[in-house]
């Protein structure tokens, strides 16, 4: 499924974060949103999302906004584990969907094994160290094969190998049909996945190009400033 | 001084010898209790997990109602109570004035709003932890509410300590629906009230070591509790 924002804007306390934008985005590919801290690039996640308030223009997915979240996940930038172990952390969205315990069991054992987590099954997910917890949001997010996934810097605290493993998982879940919208600082990380690049500077969509585009040829002169590590403003 | 010597042991002797009506009585209390704190805890922690996910227009008013309402006076809602049952009252015609039921429904007023309260101050805190996650899952309000209901239950289970720690020591209010009817409504708060304008000193201090004793163990319980959640131990 597809999305289209039309002059969203976003205000908080008087100020706008994010907008006025307009932006399409398609049902397949794997978009990275990059800016600077403070762009709006959560802000513009969680308005895809449809968890974050618009306060003018529309955000509209090709199906029905039910049917939209329904078919999403969403890992968000500080990980949110429930009070519970890691492998009931795990089968929580299949439990809501009322999937029975012998099929939410063996996708539990597929997926820790997959974020590497199957010996710590039993563990309180609250005690896991901060990697550990990203792993498990981004197993938790993928456990139901969503159509559309939003991650917020999944790789942010995580050293080499881990954001590998983690990148190859993305990789495969796009290859099973995962429309994927990430945002991430690491730019060698957005060269090696993104099919096209999201610039956000100040609330507004700076550049949009395909990523191949975007890396050899940036239109702008922050985008340029921007990958060569300059302070962008 | 003496005579309170004499009492103490005498309540010992009651005590291990088990005699029969501290045991009766003992156990009144308990039913009539654990009676009052399931039927208040089973509307205050969904109540209470409730007022904490949902926004209403009266929230303020009806969260502030409840704390007001925790500080109710026993003795006057024993009174409301036993006008409300008593034979030209409303529900007169139940016959429930001067029972066990009428006792429990006077706890149940007396511990429901403080059981309540502490669940809403917990849940919200939860609630915050959750809400993101919980609203991109696309949950129900029922699945919200199952769901902080069950990783909140630590707490749960200390709040619903607390509403039987006040009923179990309550003594105005069944006093006046109760009636302390010896082997009828007779409870350890009621009795030692009585024992001791009576001057049975060693009746009176027998119950009162019962009473301190459940007191303990459900402070211990609560603290105990408290500890595990804190450190974050399932
Ligand atoms: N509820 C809010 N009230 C006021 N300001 C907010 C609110 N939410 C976000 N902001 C502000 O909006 C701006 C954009 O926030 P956002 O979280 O989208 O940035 P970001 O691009 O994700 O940054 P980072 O790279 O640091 O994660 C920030 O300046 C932030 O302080
Ligand atoms: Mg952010």
């Amino acid at each position: 499924m597809s999305v289209s924002l039309r002059d969203v804007t976003v205000r908080r306390r008087g100020k706008t974060i994010l907008g006025p934008l307009s932006i399409d985005l398609d049902a397949a590919g794997f978009s990275i949103v990059l800016g600077p801290n403070g762009a709006g690039k959560t802000t513009f996640l969680k308005i895809l999302h449809g968890v974050e308030r618009v306060t003018d223009g529309t955000a509209e997915w090709s199906v029905s906004a039910e049917e939209a979240r329904q078919a999403q996940a969403y890992v968000f930038q500080s990980p949110i584990m429930l009070r519970r172990s890691v492998g009931q952390n795990l089968a929580y969205p299949l439990q809501l969907l009322g999937m029975d315990k012998a099929d939410v069991a063996k996708r539990v054992l597929d997926w820790a094994g997959r974020i590497g987590l199957s010996d710590a099954l039993e563990r309180p997910a609250p005690r896991l160290s901060g990697g550990e917890r990203q792993k498990l949001a981004l197993g938790r997010a993928l456990i139901r094969s969503p159509k559309v996934l939003f991650l917020d810097e999944p790789c942010a605290n995580l050293d080499g190998r881990s954001t590998r493993e983690i990148e190859t998982l993305l990789l495969a879940a796009q290859r099973d049909g995962t429309r994927i919208i990430m945002t991430t600082h690491d730019l060698g990380q957005a060269r090696r996945l993104a099919s096209d690049i999201v610039f956000l500077l100040n609330g507004q969509v700076h550049e949009r190009a395909p990523a191949s585009e975007f890396f050899t040829t940036p239109k702008t002169v922050e985008a340029k400033a921007f990958m060569e590590g300059d302070i962008v403003e | 001084m003496n005579e309170i010597w004499a009492g103490i042991l005498a309540a010992f002797r009651l005590i291990v010898t088990l005699d029969g009506d501290l045991v009766e009585i003992t156990l009144r209390s308990l039913q009539v209790s654990l009676s009052a704190l399931v039927i208040a805890s089973a509307i205050a922690l969904p109540f209470g997990t409730w007022l904490a996910i949902r926004r209403f227009r009266y929230r303020r008013a009806t969260i502030a109602t409840l704390n007001a309402l925790m500080g109710l006076p026993p003795v006057v809602v024993g009174l409301i109570v036993y006008l409300l049952l008593s034979r030209s009252g409303p529900f007169g015609v139940m016959g429930l004035l001067f029972t066990p039921t009428a006792m429990i429904i006077a706890q149940v007023i007396i511990i429901t709003p403080l059981i309540a309260s502490i669940t809403h101050q917990a849940m919200r805190e939860l609630w915050a932890e959750y809400h993101d996650l919980l609203i991109s899952l696309n949950t129900s309000k029922r699945q919200r509410i199952a769901t902080l209901i069950w990783d909140g239950r630590r707490t749960l289970l200390t709040a619903a300590l607390a509403g039987f720690g006040r009923a179990i020591g309550e003594v105005g209010a069944i006093m006046i629906v109760g009636g302390n009817i010896d082997h009828a409504t007779r409870v350890l708060t009621t009795a030692i009230a009585l024992e001791t304008g009576k001057g049975d000193f060693a009746l009176a201090l027998g119950l009162g070591f019962v009473l301190i004793a459940l007191a303990l163990l459900v402070n211990f319980a609560i603290h105990a509790l408290s500890r595990t959640e804190r450190e974050g131990t399932w």
